[in-house]
């Protein structure tokens, strides 16, 4: 395993440029790579998202990456569908997922959906937080959220309170975009990298 | 709590920043991307770049500033103009765009609106529309506001939400260049009848017409451009202001 070598899991659909520009303003030369071994042998795994949830499950599991992203040691950072595609399911397409988190994705049925802007962080736990300040503000865009549950090291309101982030282990995991984030998401990416 | 957006648009042709005065006399000032940079410093949630002069020209934009947009700025951006088909929101997308902004090709072809949110997602897709209020109806206008198309504003509005548009970025031609204020009234009955973010767009002049679209016009983004090109007003000073008056904004 080589620490220093960043990966950012290849998509059949969505933007995974930005997360990619993001860690390269860091200093951080990422590979995009869909290949397992590839995976398997990174220091660092960035599980990037855009895109529909059924849809992308089901190209994770012709490449095999459903049973391979639970498997993995290493620390892996899911971002926004990453986020989601790593609980138990998904009310998004019926989506039975790789069920690294203990919980279940719904459907924003109040405010105005998608939940889209920036949006104050609190509660927060855990290294990636280190050197964030409580209500700090993180770019969000989704229209489905995971509830507040065992795993979650920060949380967001949106009519109603949710999951901002969470970690189990090594995998980590956050519902809006630290590449999308200015400085403040910067601070979570160079938090997650030096780990 | 979420914040309301501030967010200046940059209006590009051959590759640089313009700003017209009702859509015309155009004027030359400057770098996309350096633009994009010092605003994105100063406090902007995001940008918008709209290629005014792509959908008459029939030219699709650039997506090597699209990717040199995204390689410095870490705040989202949405990219339009010209876009007619699918492939021309792939090419955007592949380049960096966070989303892209539809006008007037979603009014000759609303499928298309279907199409990239079924691709992409809802949150891909920024619907744009132009509209003129005359005699007291509010009508949809195509081609950078050159060309009546028979639609009405809310029926419209309403039809590309059901369609799968993210967001609704609605510019009033009567008030776009006057500096006297956003379209308060219609855009909070807009605001009402949507259940996605409503970005407001057109006749932003001073400091107390941010303050008005967001709590008289129910608007969840406020779109300028001169004001902030010209740096009549400046961004994080507009947002100090709104946050002494109590408007949740990103400080």
């Amino acid at each position: 395993m080589n620490k220093e070598r960043t990966v950012i899991i290849k998509y059949n659909a969505g933007n995974i440029s930005s997360v990619y520009f993001a860690l390269r303003r860091l200093g951080v030369e990422a590979e995009i790579t869909g290949d397992p071994l590839s995976i398997k042998k990174a220091g660092k795994v960035i599980f990037p998202g855009v895109g529909e949830a059924s849809s992308t499950m089901k190209y994770l599991k012709e490449r095999g990456l459903d049973r391979l992203i639970p498997r993995l040691t290493q620390p892996v950072l899911g971002i926004c569908l990453g986020m989601h595609l790593m609980c138990r399911t998904s009310e998004e397409g019926n989506t039975k997922c790789i069920g690294i988190f203990d919980a279940g994705v719904n459907r924003f049925v109040t405010g105005k959906v998608p939940h889209t802007g920036w949006n104050s962080i609190t509660s927060l736990k855990g290294p990636l937080f280190e050197t964030t300040a409580e209500k700090s503000y993180f770019y969000f865009v989704h229209s489905y959220y995971v509830p507040v549950n065992n795993s979650t090291v920060a949380v967001c309101d949106h009519d109603i309170k949710f999951a901002a982030a969470m970690q189990r282990n090594n995998f980590f995991a956050t519902q809006f975009h630290p590449e999308k984030s200015g400085e403040a998401g910067e601070k979570v990416l160079k938090q997650f990298i030096e780990l | 709590m979420l914040a309301k957006r501030i967010v200046p648009c940059l209006d590009v042709k051959d590759g640089k920043v313009v700003k017209g005065v009702n859509f015309r006399n155009l004027r030359d000032i400057g770098d996309p991307v350096e633009h994009g940079a010092f605003y994105s410093s100063a406090g902007a949630d995001e940008l918008v770049y709209l290629d005014i002069t792509a959908t008459n020209e029939k030219r699709k934009l650039l997506a090597g500033l699209v990717r040199r947009i995204a390689e410095t700025i870490s705040i989202p951006f949405t990219v339009g103009g010209g876009i007619i088909e699918i492939d021309d929101a792939v090419v955007l997308l592949d380049a960096g765009a966070d989303k892209i902004s539809v006008n007037s090709a979603a009014l000759v072809d609303p499928g298309l609106i279907d199409r990239i949110a079924a691709l992409y997602g809802s949150q891909f897709i920024v619907l744009a529309i132009d509209a003129k209020e005359e005699r007291g109806v509010w009508k949809v206008y195509a081609g950078g506001g050159t060309r009546p198309t028979g639609r009405e504003l809310f029926s419209w509005a309403r039809e590309v939400q059901e369609r799968g548009a993210g967001e609704i970025l609605f510019t009033s031609m009567n008030h776009d260049g006057t500096k006297k204020g956003y379209a308060c009234k219609t855009l909070a009955a807009l605001s009402d009848i949507l259940s996605i973010p409503l970005i407001a767009s057109g006749g932003a002049g001073r400091k107390e017409h941010f303050a008005e679209v967001f709590t008289k016009g129910n608007a969840d983004a406020a779109l300028a451009a001169s004001v902030f090109h010209y740096r009549e007003i400046e961004i994080d000073e507009l947002k100090k202001e709104l946050h002494e008056k109590n408007i949740p904004v990103r400080l």
